[in-house]
């Protein structure tokens, strides 16, 4: 009888589960190294000096505006790797399914993970399905790591940020948690934001040949640009200036935040990056991003000065306040 | 948004900038301080947000009122909500209530063991809730100012109307004048004016603060949320300072018409009867809430489930009544730092994160170099 939910037994190591690796991902992903489900992929890196990351993806809903949860489980990876100046090679894909878990739903999914990763230019090397009861878990949970080869010339760590320094990002931030949010809470907008979920790879390749002025990079996910700049401030001897005028966003996404009562520097971008760069090449990197379309909006949104690790907004009242971490959950706020 | 735009313009916010400097200077030069309460917790986070403080010149000073229905809400309140919960109802609740401290657990906690705590973002979702599965019942965490009063009662109203039984709400609904009667009342405040709320405004009118002018003295001035409104707004004060005068200004009146939503007052007044509040850090102030009328006590979760609200228990060192009138400063208050911090809040001031003593935690205390 075929079955369009999935089952316990599609995680039992049975028939059942041999069905759906038959069916739904060797097709898709069956080309390279899982072609004979090996135990573990065998893999000829170009180079030995690897990048190696791991993530795991939970999001609710699963599909939302802009994306579902793998194109975020490929873009999550490949980012972390592009940020770290490694050029993405292979992932691995773990996936937790929920008893129940609609397999249309399942394909979508499956499906955007085929067609991110060939946009990407990356593999699934290997890969593993477990089920879980109805109840254990919000539908699907994904888990990618991503192996990587570093791209010459990039030397990045937060110690190399000196007062001076741009303060460069690709484009608008905030659309994707917001986007997530406008959807999980039926707030009913025709016209709402949509995630800018999406890779950052080629942002990071077209300018590794001015790789050695570029200090510092970071895709601005959980926590936003405030957790990210934060971190990079934090413990040095500087301070981050950023323009709030200066900081790109999309209307739709400041009106949702605007009904939440939600802080955009808190809210996560999905295919975004953050550089720190020698203020004589910052005309040059937004000049090259804004030529590829992930990068349209790229823009100079700060600068570092002399301090002691903080966050200084330059707000829009022209006033100034510290920029913090967010606490924790995003709530949305009724006073 | 382009609308809102508008009113974050950077070139009128230097304008108006400039303005509130030279007030500032010419107050500073006559020698006097200004202490201008913002009274509501959007105006808090929105003088925050845009570091309207860092405009003012070091004699004019903002201190947060006790206009955050979130944060004023009892531990008591609290526990009743987890209480319901245990009973297996679904509680249902805007989302910045899940991190108040309750007397032992708050929402979100209780939430992580297990309990039916769900938060929305209107009162319509948990009307949606309880009309899908009748056998359920649903409470709503009925809290907020009079703006918010609003849409839950037509909540109340269509559950009435279209005879969903399994919906009730707990309330502790708070009403702005009778607090800013108990604190200008109070021989010991030390606030000369008053930064007004917008969206309260819109739904009360401007009459119920001709009172706080003409009886009190305090400059008051009704103002709305962006960055140039809250500019104009106390640029507004300033000038009414500088030339002795006192009289309630409506700087929001794109929003706030004199007789404020007759349409809103009129259903409020049909469900509700104003009634003796509890607010956390203050206490009890009468006629400073709402009660459900007894015809409608079917709605009434302490009333439908037969329980009694508790007090909850605060400790009892807590300051918040002395840093709401502008009597103390946060350090002053011996928790302040130690037992009561962002990360565990006791009294309001905290429990904002952008309340006098959260701010101070963050931006004043000692060790922490201001900007």
């Amino acid at each position: 009888m075929k079955t369009d939910t999935i089952q316990l037994a599609h995680g039992g190591g049975g028939r059942l589960s041999r069905d759906l690796i038959q069916t739904e991902i060797l097709p898709r992903f069956g080309q390279g190294p899982l072609r004979d489900l090996p135990d573990g992929a065998s893999l000829d890196l170009p180079d030995s000096r690897v990048v190696f990351t791991t993530d795991s993806f939970v999001v609710r809903p699963l599909e939302f505006p802009g994306g579902n949860i793998g194109n975020l489980a490929v873009h999550g990876t490949v980012n972390d790797l592009a940020v770290c100046g490694a050029s993405p090679l292979w992932l691995s894909l773990g996936l937790i399914l929920e008893e129940g878990l609609p397999m249309p739903l399942l394909r979508r999914v499956l499906d955007t993970i085929r067609d991110s990763c060939s946009a990407c230019g990356v593999g699934i090397a290997t890969g593993d399905i477990k089920v879980v009861e109805q109840g254990r878990c919000d539908g699907m949970y994904v888990n990618t790591a991503g192996i990587g080869t570093r791209m010459p010339g990039f030397t990045l760590s937060p110690g190399r940020i000196r007062a001076g320094d741009s303060v460069i990002v690709s484009g608008n931030i905030a659309d994707h948690g917001m986007a997530v949010l406008a959807v999980r809470d039926n707030l009913g907008f025709k016209d709402g934001p949509s995630s800018d979920s999406g890779p950052v790879h080629r942002l990071v390749s077209a300018i590794q040949d001015i790789a050695p002025s570029i200090r510092f990079m970071r895709d601005p996910t959980r926590g936003g640009l405030a957790a990210v700049v934060n971190e990079m401030a934090s413990g040095l001897p500087v301070d981050v200036r950023i323009r709030e005028a200066d900081v790109p966003s999309d209307p739709r996404t400041r009106a949702v935040a605007e009904m939440l009562g939600l802080d955009l520097f808190h809210v996560a971008s999905e295919g975004r990056v953050v550089a720190v760069c020698d203020p004589a090449v910052t005309a040059e990197v937004i000049d090259r991003w804004r030529k590829l379309s992930e990068g349209s909006a790229a823009g100079c949104i700060g600068t570092v000065t002399a301090g002691s690790g903080r966050v200084v907004i330059e707000t829009l009242a022209g006033g100034t306040r510290l920029l913090d971490v967010p606490a924790g959950e995003l709530l949305p706020r009724i006073c | 948004m382009r609308y809102i735009d508008k009113f974050r313009d950077p070139k009128a916010a230097a304008q108006i900038r400039d303005s509130i400097s030279l007030l500032c200077r010419q107050l500073e030069e006559g020698g006097r301080t200004l202490r201008i309460m913002e009274v509501c917790g959007s105006h808090t986070m929105a003088i925050s947000r845009y570091g309207i403080r860092s405009v003012l010149g070091p004699t004019v000073r903002l201190i947060s009122g006790p206009g955050c229905p979130v944060c004023v809400t009892t531990p008591g309140y609290i526990d009743a909500a987890i209480e319901l919960a245990r009973t297996g109802a679904l509680i249902l609740s805007f989302g910045d209530l899940l991190n108040v401290p309750g007397s032992m657990l708050t929402l979100a906690q209780a939430r992580s063991q297990g309990l039916g705590v769900e938060t929305c973002y209107s009162p319509l979702t948990a009307l949606e809730i309880a009309a899908r599965d009748r056998k359920r019942q649903v409470v709503f965490l009925g809290i907020g100012f009079e703006t918010t009063v609003g849409p839950v009662i037509a909540m109340v109203d269509r559950a009435h109307r279209e005879g969903i039984r399994n919906l009730s709400v707990l309330t502790a609904f708070k009403r702005v004048p009778p607090v800013l009667h108990a604190l200008v009342t109070d021989p010991e405040l030390k606030i000369d004016a008053f930064l007004l709320p917008a969206h309260v405004s819109a739904i009360i009118g401007e009459k119920p603060y001709q009172v706080l002018a003409e009886r009190y003295g305090k400059s008051c001035v009704i103002a709305g949320f962006e960055p140039l409104d809250i500019l104009y707004g106390i640029n507004g004060i300033l000038q009414q300072a500088l030339s002795n005068q006192v009289r309630v200004d409506n700087q929001y009146n794109r929003v706030v018409k004199p007789a404020g939503n007759q349409r809103a007052s009129r259903l409020i007044e049909m469900y509700l009867q104003p009634s003796v509040a509890d607010w956390r850090g203050i206490g009890q102030i009468p006629f400073s809430g709402y009660e459900l009328r007894e015809q409608w006590s079917a709605f009434d979760a302490p009333r439908r489930f037969d329980m009694v609200v508790p007090e909850g228990h605060v400790n009892p060192g807590c300051r918040c009544g002395d840093v709401l009138r502008g009597v103390s400063t946060p350090p002053d208050c011996p928790l302040f730092g130690k037992a009561c911090m962002p990360s565990q809040p006791v009294g309001p001031c905290m429990v904002s994160s952008e309340g006098t003593c959260a701010a101070y935690y963050r931006y004043e205390r000692p060790g922490v170099k201001p900007e």
